[in-house]
């Protein structure tokens, strides 16, 4: 598991260290110009000025000196996977290090705020309620440095729709900045139920985004307690209706455990017959983090006992033609006729296999498990095909 | 966590709920189906209709749950289901603003065949007293690229179509050249047996899909389809590998005539269809001579012996299915599609409001407009009831707008007629005037004496007892529900 946020012990700090989002780079010798929106990555501290920051990554040999006159970091060895190009958010007053964005990877994903209105009993980003406004202003800097040529970006919460109409902003910034760029939002949807904020919403017209909106149950009674929020199913089934209505793309994500697994047929029949015009539906199996952990027996099912509902679920949803991903589900514990559905989906940074993986001859086929999962709770049944 | 809150505070705090608008009937002694005006269905307990209508049914009971999420009541916790029952409905009905979207073109009567169960067929070498006109070609594809549909498919009947086929060629390129903005899509309805390889060629160019006629075994077919040599099967066979060859084995398809002699024959009659590679057959209602023999007692006889005949075609398939081999009834799946999606599949003798005029229509050789093929069928036999007007001296608006179109689709609507109103299955059932009408001189019919009425109520309920009982066969009709 990738560590993506940690201190960073100054060497030496300048009074005029900035707290800024600076971009990776490992050449010293960049135009005087431009070199303050770079962090020099670097394995000695270089006599070069003028660089946002400079990040040593070499713990191991001493610091030789005199230093040079600028802010200088000791990266932890932690943060090694930090290459050019990459994005990192330094706080020198708090002497802290956020990766934001990592080049060539598919999993880059933004928070937007930790704060939320619904209250989800397997929340993995357990809601705050604090004022985190800063997230979403330094995801509008953050999109204009992310390169051109990315090819997805997600955002998440928390629930981002709290910012309404500044949402919509960060959106229309994100097309116009990143055109080409696919981008995923997860929401629960509630939000949307106001068709106005629907239209504006739609009105954006990106050219590839998808709100990824969970629909827990057919059954309003047992989604709205998944959720912990009373009336969320007719807001979040309104708000999917009303983005259809203006264009825009959603896809469903059922998170499977105990609440939810036994409707999980009924739930998907639902799907088929009342949202039939969604663009996607993935079921998820559970990322053992958050809230998960405090109510794990509530939750847990071992996905093996579970796997002839989900070929069931699986069947019908492909039999009506919708565009089906199984999330998060090791190859071992799914049925063959569900294979075909199986993504690896699991964000390369927090992405693991277990010892026994090593001689299993479909690894690479395979998405592996959380690293929540390999740490706290997995299949008893994961077994190596050989 | 205490912070969490335990199921029981989502559910409603009173124990009222709403009735929405739904229907039942018997399935069998333990159990009734009820129906929804989506036509979703839940199987219950018989002991539960009348706790279910009495407003009785506790929320404890998992039937309340599935009833609730399937939209047959309401209670505080959810509003939502009106709405969704309401896109469901309008999704249902969405086709009747395209209006019309098949027009069948009857390019000649002249055939080679004599089969005895035709009415529409002529020997004559007179090609000018029963082939259409060039005038009227064009004039009846100016009506049918006047509908407002998006999606326009041209049929090519007979008598047997090919022996016009320069009238084919004509109208297939003056449809491209007038009917740009419209989807077009080509049928010719053929017997294969004058068949060559430039009109495949032609086919090919102008994708062109053949349905022919398939009857079962060699002898069977040919005994049905007499012709000079009796070698309709021989033929037909031939003519199937021919146009696969060029077209693609999807274009071709097969449709087969059940006669009497059929009806002992299901397993040899679906026996060829696997062997000849086809992935659908439609086991067809029995020919109904052009409703020339109308006896009660005889249509009784024989729409029983169909279902026998039905059931165990429908059986020996889903057996064929289990073995890996993929093989679907397309009138189950027009059914299917009605019981699993919203979408109406648009097959014409099963839609309601009826399919005759607004979703097909029927130019025949001589340029008098029928609202569907068995209307002019019976026009053969004398009773025009159901002729429309003819493409030269009529109006688009004269044709579409008849009341001898409007007041039998009017009349026959099955929501609004004596019992269907009330039927359980009236969601997957259709409305057939031109059938009542041949019996009973009215659009609607008595529909306790109406064989339409049996043979679809006694085949929805089967559909449904086949289903409850075997998951494989719930697995394959739901494949074979959006395959339509």
């Amino acid at each position: 598991m990738l560590k993506l946020s940690g201190r960073i012990d100054p060497i030496r700090q300048r009074e005029d260290a900035r707290t800024a989002l600076l971009t990776i780079t490992t050449d010293p010798s960049l135009p005087v110009g431009i070199r303050d929106r770079f962090a020099l990555l670097t394995d000695q501290p270089r006599d070069v000025t003028g660089y946002g920051a400079q990040l040593v990554s070499n713990s191991l040999e001493p610091i030789e000196s005199p230093l040079p006159d600028a802010t200088i970091y000791q990266l932890p060895n932690h943060f090694n996977y930090l290459k050019s190009g990459d994005i990192v958010y330094i706080d020198a007053s708090r002497q802290f290090l956020n990766t934001l964005f990592r080049k060539g990877s598919h999993h880059n994903s933004i928070l937007l705020t930790e704060q939320c209105n619904s209250y989800c009993l397997m929340c993995s980003q357990p809601p705050k309620k604090i004022d985190d406004s800063y997230l979403l202003r330094r995801a509008l800097e953050l999109i204009k440095l992310i390169p051109k040529d990315a090819q997805r970006l997600g955002f998440t919460g928390g629930e981002p729709t709290l910012y309404g109409d500044s949402l919509i902003e960060l959106i229309k910034q994100t097309k116009l900045q990143l055109p080409c760029t696919s981008v995923d939002l997860l929401s629960n949807g509630r939000r949307f139920k106001d068709k106005e904020f629907a239209r504006r919403f739609g009105a954006i017209k990106h050219p590839d985004c998808t709100i990824a909106v969970p629909v827990y149950s057919d059954d309003p009674v047992r989604h709205d307690y998944v959720v912990q929020a009373l009336g969320a199913f007719d807001e979040t089934i309104q708000g999917i209706l009303n983005l259809k209505r203006f264009g825009q793309k959603v896809e469903i994500r059922i998170v499977l455990h105990r609440q939810t697994i036994d409707r999980l047929v009924q739930t998907c029949e639902f799907i088929c017959r009342n949202l039939l015009f969604v663009d996607h539906v993935a079921l998820m199996g559970l990322e053992i983090t958050g809230f998960t952990r405090a109510n794990l027996d509530l939750l847990w099912i071992d996905p093996y006992d579970y796997k002839d509902t989900l070929s069931e679920a699986v069947h019908i949803l492909t039999s009506y033609g919708l565009n089906t991903s199984v999330y998060n589900h090791q190859l071992c514990v799914v049925n063959r006729d569900v294979e075909g559905s199986c993504c690896k989906s699991i964000s390369d940074w927090k992405n693991e296999y277990l010892e026994s993986c090593a001689s299993c001859t479909r690894k690479c086929e395979c998405g592996g498990f959380f690293s929540s999962s390999k740490l706290y709770k997995h299949s008893s049944h994961i077994t190596p095909f050989v | 966590m205490s912070d969490f809150r335990q199921i029981e505070f989502y559910k409603p705090n009173s124990h009222k709920y709403q009735l929405l608008p739904f229907r039942f009937t018997k399935l069998d002694d333990q159990s009734y189906v009820v129906t929804n005006l989506a036509g979703e269905f839940v199987v219950l307990p018989k002991e539960l209709i009348p706790r279910l209508i009495n407003h009785n049914l506790s929320d404890d009971n998992s039937f309340y749950v599935e009833l609730r999420a399937r939209h047959f009541l309401v209670d505080q916790s959810t509003a939502i289901a009106r709405d969704l029952l309401a896109i469901k409905l309008r999704s249902r009905y969405d086709r009747l603003a395209d209006f019309t979207s098949l027009h069948m073109f009857v390019v000649t009567l002249r055939c080679e065949h004599s089969c005895h169960y035709c009415q529409v067929s002529r020997k004559s070498a007179d090609k000018l007293q029963f082939d259409m006109s060039l005038a009227d070609a064009d004039a009846a594809l100016g009506l049918a690229l006047r509908s407002p549909s998006p999606a326009i498919k041209i049929e090519f009947q007979g008598g047997e179509p090919l022996l016009n086929f320069g009238l084919i060629q004509h109208i297939v390129r003056e449809a491209k050249r007038h009917g740009a903005g419209k989807r077009l899509a080509f049928v010719i309805a053929t017997n294969l047996a004058l068949v060559d390889r430039e009109m495949l060629a032609f086919c090919y160019e102008h994708d062109i899909n053949i349905s022919t006629s398939l009857d079962g075994p060699r002898d069977l077919h040919n005994a049905n389809r007499p012709r000079p040599g009796n070698d309709s099967y021989e033929k037909t066979i031939a003519g199937i590998r021919m146009a696969r060859e060029f077209l693609g084995k999807d274009k071709v398809s097969a449709l087969m005539t059940t006669t009497e002699a059929s009806l002992d024959r299901i397993k040899d009659i679906v026996d060829e269809y696997v062997s000849q590679d086809f992935a659908v057959i439609f086991l067809r209602p029995l020919s109904p001579h052009g409703f020339a023999i109308k006896t009660k007692a005889y249509m009784r006889y024989n729409t029983d012996r169909w279902l026998d005949f039905y059931r165990e075609g429908l059986e020996y398939i889903i057996a064929l299915n289990k073995q890996g081999i993929a093989l679907t009834e397309f009138y189950a799946s027009t059914i299917l599609a009605k019981m699993f999606t919203s979408r109406d599949p648009g097959f014409v003798d099963l839609m309601s409001p009826s399919g005759i005029g607004i979703a097909a229509v029927i130019y025949n050789y001589d340029g008098y407009v029928y609202a569907s093929d068995e209307s002019r069928m019976m026009a053969e036999v004398g009773d025009q009831h159901f002729q429309l007007g003819h493409v030269r001296h009529n109006s688009y608006g004269d044709i579409f707008l008849s009341p001898k179109l409007i007041e039998p689709l009017e009349d026959s609507f099955a929501y609004s007629n004596p019992m269907c109103h009330d039927c359980a299955f009236e969601p997957y059932c259709g409305a057939d005037p031109v059938f009542h009408w041949a019996l009973y001189k009215d659009h609607v019919g008595r529909k306790p004496e109406s064989e339409f009425c049996r043979r679809n109520m006694a085949i929805f309920r089967h559909l449904i007892t086949l289903m409850e009982s075997d998951p494989f066969v719930r697995r394959l009709f739901l494949k074979w529900a959006n395959k339509c």
